[in-house]
Parts: C-alpha cells; sequence; structure tokens
C-alpha cells in the first residue's frame, strides 16, 4: 500500500526534470520570420521541450537584443559591424540559415518581353545617370525590345531592411562610383528615387507609377507574380532570378571561402554560370560562449536541425535553401559553442 | 461616530474648506486624486527626460547642423533632418488648408441649412471617417487617390499656376501633394465635428438678431454665428493640426519618403513621424539610434509649440463672449 504511490512520487521527481521545458527567446530579422515560425513550430512538435520564441522585430532590433542579452539568439539580415562585435568582446558566430535575393521589378506594361539589366545599367540607373528606358545601353543589351522613350521612376524601400542591405551590397561591388557616393547599408543615402515602406509599398508604387524600376525580395516577387529582369551574372550570362539560381550563388561563393572563413562574408556579384548576382544569406546570431549548458544544447541541437532537416521546408515558402557542401563548415562553427567553458555539441548529438 | 458641529459659514466655498481634511477617508481620497492627477504630467516630464537622454549622444555630435542640413546618410553617419521638419510642417499646414474649407462647410450646412432628416446621416458619415484605420487610408491613396490627382488635378493646376515653383518637376505620383490630400482626408472629421458642436452651441438670439437686422441667412452665418465661435472654430483646427502633425503610416506610404526639401508641391518629401517607424527598426548604430529619437524630440517640440500657439491665438481672439473657448 505505500509502496505504490511512493513509487509514483518517485517517478514524478524522475520526470519533472526531465520534462522541463527549455526556454529559449529569439528576436531579428523579418525578411526570414515566416520560416523561422516555420522551424520553430515543425521542431517543436518532435521535441516539445524545446519551446522557442521568435520575435520579428528587425536586424537593428534583433542586434541590440542579442548584444543586450535580453534574448538567447538573434536574426539579421545584414552582418554585424566589426565595431557591433567588438562592443559584445567578439562573443558571436553569424549561422547562415537560409538565402534571399532582390529582383528587378518594373511597371512598363507594353513589353512582353523580359528586361536584362546589366550590372553597370543597374548602378547607373540608381545613381540618376540613365533615366529614360530608351537609353541605348539599354537599347544594346535588349535588343528587339521597344523600349519607350518614358522616364525612369527609381523605386526603393524607405524603411531599413535586408533587402536594400543586399541590394546595395550588389551595387557597391560592381561600381566603384556607387561604392564611393552611397556606399552599402540596411538604409542609404539614395541618390534619385521614390521611397516605398516594406515589399508591398514598393511593389504598390511601381504598379502605380509608369516607368517605375524598383527592387523587391525573391520570395515576394514570386508570390505575386511581379515582372522580374534578369541580371547579368559575373560569368556574363543573364540570369532569371529563382531559388535554384541563389542557391547556386552561395555554392559559388564558397569557392572564395574556407572551411574558417568567417560567415559575414557578402556572396553578391559571385563565380558561377548559374548563380543569380543578387543574393545574400541571412543569419542566426549565437553566442560563442553561453552560462546555461541547458540552453545552449538545447540551441545548438535547433539550429543544426534547421540546417539540416528544416532546409527542405525552405523552399515552398520561398527561400532558397543554403548549398549542402556548406554543411560541414556550419557544423565545425556549431561545435565550437561552449557552455560554462566545455563545449556543447556533445550534449547536442543529432 | 462622532459629530463634527458645523460653525455657520457665508458661502458654500468656505463651508466646503471647513469640511475638508476632517476625515480620514477624505483625506485619503483626496490624496489618491492628487496623484492621479499629477500622473499625466509626470508622465510628460518623464517622457521628455527619456527622449532627452536617448537623443543627447546625437544633439551632441551634430548640435545645430541636425536643424539645417539636409543630408540623412546612415551608411557614412551623417544626419540632418531639415527635410523632415520641413516636411512634417508644410504637409499639415497644406492639409489644414485643404480640410478646413471643407470642414467648415460641413459644419456649417449641418447647423444652419440642411433639413433636419439629413442632419444625422450626414454627420455620422462624416465622424465614420475617423473610424478607417490609417493603413487603408494609405493603400486607398496609392490605388485611387494617386491615379486620381496625376489624370484629373495636377494637369489643371499645371495648366493654370505652372509658372510658380510650387507646381514644377515632374509628378510621379507620391507627393507632398498626395500626403497632404489624405491627411486633410483623415483631420476633416475632427475638425468638421468639433465646429459642429461649436456652431450648435452659438445661442439662437445670435441668428433671430441678425436676420431682425435684415440680413441674408448667408450674412447672418458670416457675420453673427462663425465670428461668436470663432475661437472653438480655432480650436477644432488646431485639433486638425495637431493630428496631422503626428501621422504616420498612411502619410508613409503616399508622400514619397525623400529626404529633399522642394517647394513644389508634386516633389516626395519626408516628415518626421514617417521617419522614425521607417528607419526604427533597422537602426543598427547607437548614433543612428540616437538620431532617430532626437527626431522624436524635435517632434515633440513641434507639436508643443504648435499647441502653445493656438493656445495664445485663442486667448486673443477669445476676449469677450465666446462659444466654445472655455472648453479649449
Amino acid at each position: 500500500m505505500t509502496k505504490q504511490p511512493l513509487l509514483a512520487l518517485a517517478a514524478l521527481a524522475l520526470a519533472v526534470p526531465a520534462a522541463a521545458q527549455v526556454k529559449l527567446n529569439g528576436a531579428g530579422a523579418t525578411f526570414p520570420n515566416i520560416i523561422y515560425q516555420d522551424w520553430i513550430l515543425t521542431y517543436n512538435k518532435a521535441h516539445p521541450d524545446a519551446q522557442l520564441n521568435y520575435q520579428s522585430i528587425g536586424s537593428g532590433g534583433g542586434i541590440r537584443q542579442f548584444s543586450d542579452g535580453t534574448v538567447d539568439f538573434g536574426a539579421t539580415d545584414a552582418p554585424m559591424k566589426d565595431s557591433a562585435i567588438a562592443a559584445i568582446q567578439g562573443n558571436v558566430l553569424h549561422i547562415p540559415t537560409v538565402l534571399g535575393g532582390d529582383v528587378p521589378t518594373y511597371n512598363l506594361p507594353e513589353i512582353k518581353e523580359t528586361l536584362r539589366f546589366t550590372p553597370d545599367i543597374l548602378a547607373d540607373i540608381f545613381l540618376g545617370k540613365i533615366t529614360k528606358w530608351s537609353d541605348a545601353r539599354l537599347a544594346a543589351v535588349n535588343p528587339g525590345v521597344k523600349l519607350p522613350a518614358e522616364d525612369i521612376v527609381v523605386v526603393h524601400r524607405s524603411d531599413g531592411s535586408g533587402t536594400t542591405f543586399i541590394w546595395t551590397d550588389y551595387l557597391s561591388k560592381v561600381s566603384t562610383e556607387w561604392d564611393q557616393k552611397v556606399g552599402r547599408g540596411t538604409s542609404v543615402n539614395w541618390p534619385v528615387g521614390l521611397g516605398g515602406k516594406g515589399n508591398e509599398g514598393v511593389t504598390a508604387t511601381v504598379k502605380q507609377t509608369p516607368g517605375a524600376l524598383g527592387y523587391v525580395e525573391l520570395g515576394y516577387a514570386m508570390a505575386n507574380q511581379l515582372p522580374a529582369g534578369m541580371v547579368r551574372n559575373k560569368a556574363g550570362k543573364f540570369i532569371t532570378p529563382s531559388l535554384e539560381s541563389i542557391t547556386a550563388a552561395a555554392a559559388g561563393a564558397m569557392k572564395e571561402m574556407g572551411p574558417s572563413t568567417d560567415f559575414r562574408v557578402s556572396i553578391t556579384n559571385p563565380e558561377g554560370d548559374a548563380a543569380y548576382p543578387v543574393s545574400s544569406f541571412t543569419w542566426f546570431l549565437l553566442h560563442q560562449q553561453y552560462e546555461d549548458a541547458t540552453k545552449a544544447a538545447t540551441l545548438v541541437k535547433f539550429v543544426w536541425w534547421a540546417e539540416t532537416d528544416g532546409q527542405s521546408r525552405a523552399a515552398p515558402l520561398g527561400y532558397a535553401p543554403l548549398p549542402k557542401p556548406l554543411r560541414p563548415w556550419i557544423e565545425a562553427r556549431l561545435k565550437t559553442i561552449t557552455a560554462g567553458g566545455k563545449a556543447v555539441w556533445t550534449t547536442a548529438a543529432r | 461616530m462622532t459629530t463634527v458641529p458645523l460653525e455657520p459659514v457665508a458661502a458654500p466655498d468656505t463651508r466646503w474648506r471647513v469640511l475638508r481634511g476632517r476625515n480620514a477617508s477624505d483625506r485619503l481620497y483626496r490624496g489618491a486624486l492628487t496623484a492621479l492627477a499629477l500622473m499625466l504630467p509626470l508622465l510628460l516630464v518623464a517622457f521628455l527626460g527619456e527622449l532627452g537622454t536617448s537623443a543627447w549622444p546625437a544633439i551632441r555630435h551634430f548640435g545645430v547642423r541636425f536643424l539645417v542640413t539636409s543630408v540623412w546618410d546612415p551608411v557614412a553617419e551623417v544626419y540632418g533632418a531639415a527635410p523632415m521638419i520641413f516636411g512634417t510642417l508644410a504637409s499639415s499646414f497644406l492639409a489644414v488648408l485643404i480640410a478646413v474649407p471643407l470642414a467648415l462647410g460641413v459644419a456649417i450646412y449641418l447647423t444652419e441649412f440642411s433639413p433636419k432628416w439629413v442632419r444625422q446621416p450626414i454627420a455620422f458619415l462624416v465622424e465614420l471617417l475617423a473610424a478607417i484605420p490609417s493603413v487603408v487610408y494609405g493603400l486607398w491613396g496609392i490605388f485611387v487617390l494617386i491615379p486620381f490627382l496625376r489624370t484629373y488635378v495636377v494637369p489643371p493646376l499645371r495648366a493654370l499656376f505652372g509658372w510658380t515653383p510650387f507646381l514644377s518637376g515632374v509628378f510621379y505620383g507620391s507627393s507632398l501633394l498626395a500626403g497632404s490630400v489624405i491627411l486633410a482626408i483623415m483631420i476633416l472629421p475632427y475638425i468638421a465635428a468639433v465646429s459642429r458642436e461649436v456652431l450648435l452651441a452659438v445661442p439662437a438670439s445670435q441668428r433671430e438678431a441678425a436676420l431682425g437686422m435684415g440680413a441674408t441667412r448667408w450674412e447672418a452665418v458670416w457675420t453673427a454665428v462663425v465670428p461668436y465661435g470663432r475661437a472653438g472654430l480655432i480650436g477644432a483646427v488646431i485639433l486638425g493640426m495637431g493630428r496631422a502633425l503626428g501621422e504616420t503610416m498612411a502619410v508613409t506610404m503616399l508622400i514619397g519618403n525623400r529626404h529633399d526639401i522642394s517647394l513644389s508641391v508634386l516633389q516626395p518629401a519626408y516628415t518626421m513621424a514617417a521617419a522614425i517607424a521607417n528607419e526604427f527598426s533597422e537602426a543598427t548604430t547607437n548614433l543612428y539610434l540616437s538620431a532617430l529619437f532626437e527626431v522624436g524630440l524635435i517632434l515633440f517640440v513641434v507639436t508643443v509649440a504648435v499647441n502653445a500657439l493656438a493656445r495664445l491665438l485663442i486667448w486673443r481672439v477669445a476676449r469677450g463672449t465666446a462659444v466654445g473657448s472655455r472648453a479649449l
């Protein structure tokens, strides 16, 4: 009579710590929010003990909260600057999660063909040096297309965004003038153009302004079936933006990286015949050293799951998965994470 | 229970004073109410303090240049807010300019000229405008208002006044004009509703006297009713102005978000509220964030200044009797 309740009690005492939920909070970029929420939901079904929570407050806010230690992990579309990393004594790892790309979209209803752009043409349009659709350089790369003598109305993002970072990073790489005059950032001092808030704001402005040319995130352009121009890559090929050509860009960029390369690397304008040149990683921000071993182990486990099983969920949601050869490098990086001086990877077993 | 002997008192005011503070629960009640009343001013002070300290790095770094320069370059960390200050004031001023005649017209029609049965429905519909979320105004603005302006408003305006600097340059849609028109529509219900209340409160004797002197209805309204309620009417306009200064979402969707000062209403502009909403979440460096806080501080100061000016104006015109002056 006395034994059974005692046993039950003992079992309960054992069960409680085992089923204890680990709560992990993250915050940051809005662009990958959909896939992050999907990952968290899917992962939680298989691992009910891992309670993850992600708030898409923007990359800037994510970096701030991560640096202040109010969240366990951050997420960003633009890598942290050296000064920001120094401010937290270098206690951060950038781990790529998925890829995003920008596409040029335009409003020229009379043109049925897909327009082609070269890097220098895009840079000069956004610098305000090419102002008409009928410009000779545009005509030269679009043979057979009857381009109107209309003004080009440049439309850019008015809010700070990773999409802008990718676009300006690309223009900085292909145009020294852009690099010197404007530079790269989540928001920049635009030489010309109208600002629209969010992908939807840019899209609406492009749709309502004859002759407009803007840039939007690829997943958004696909979901809304916007006209998207082809862009000439480093290999000289005109590439249609797609999830495959973006993954190809990351694979091409890997040739310039090594296993120990900081993942903060930019992958715009990479090598590779099939590579679409305007794309970028988006990153999780993890600490190099954690204090709480249980939290660290759970987090690393989740991230590794996202890098492997989770990747198959990317494409249906409009994100480009990472190239497979990148995995061992990410694995090696995750193994360096410690908690209380000990590596957490062993306990994070796959 | 102890009874407090009351001394005979002359006026109710002094009697109230005598009663005050005799009873513990009364004292408690009074203390609680005082605390509540102090809460709002304290909140305001705390708000100003927080904005000030957060903005301090930018204030120290840029000084007066922040107010008078036009470059806003987050990459080079150079910030000048002059275009936003200009855009905020210009869009609000234009909006008031467009909204006031309309709102006043609605209010005068409803109080003086309309048959009784249309009053409630029209008043209700006008006030319903205030219930529409501002993002909906923004979308409507992009898809309906801008094409309308482009086709029907800008060409004739250009034909008449194209020679002035106010209508120069190419019109792409998103512009100071589009932002101001949407603001005008948004503040219209506030101005109209308050004006209507003010005009309703004008005593009938005012109208009767004017009509008795042989005035037409129109003359009665303009010479007897509107002047009588002028303080209240100015208050209504200020209420609308205040709302226009702070409006964010609809304006940012329509104004073009360009850090530039142009005299032409057809060119894109920027407002302080829009800049904060746009850039706050991705402001990655401390100076950038601080600059946005300073923009917030300036917006706060501008709003307070406009309100103070309005008070002064009302106080000037309200000497003598006027309806609604006390309420404001």
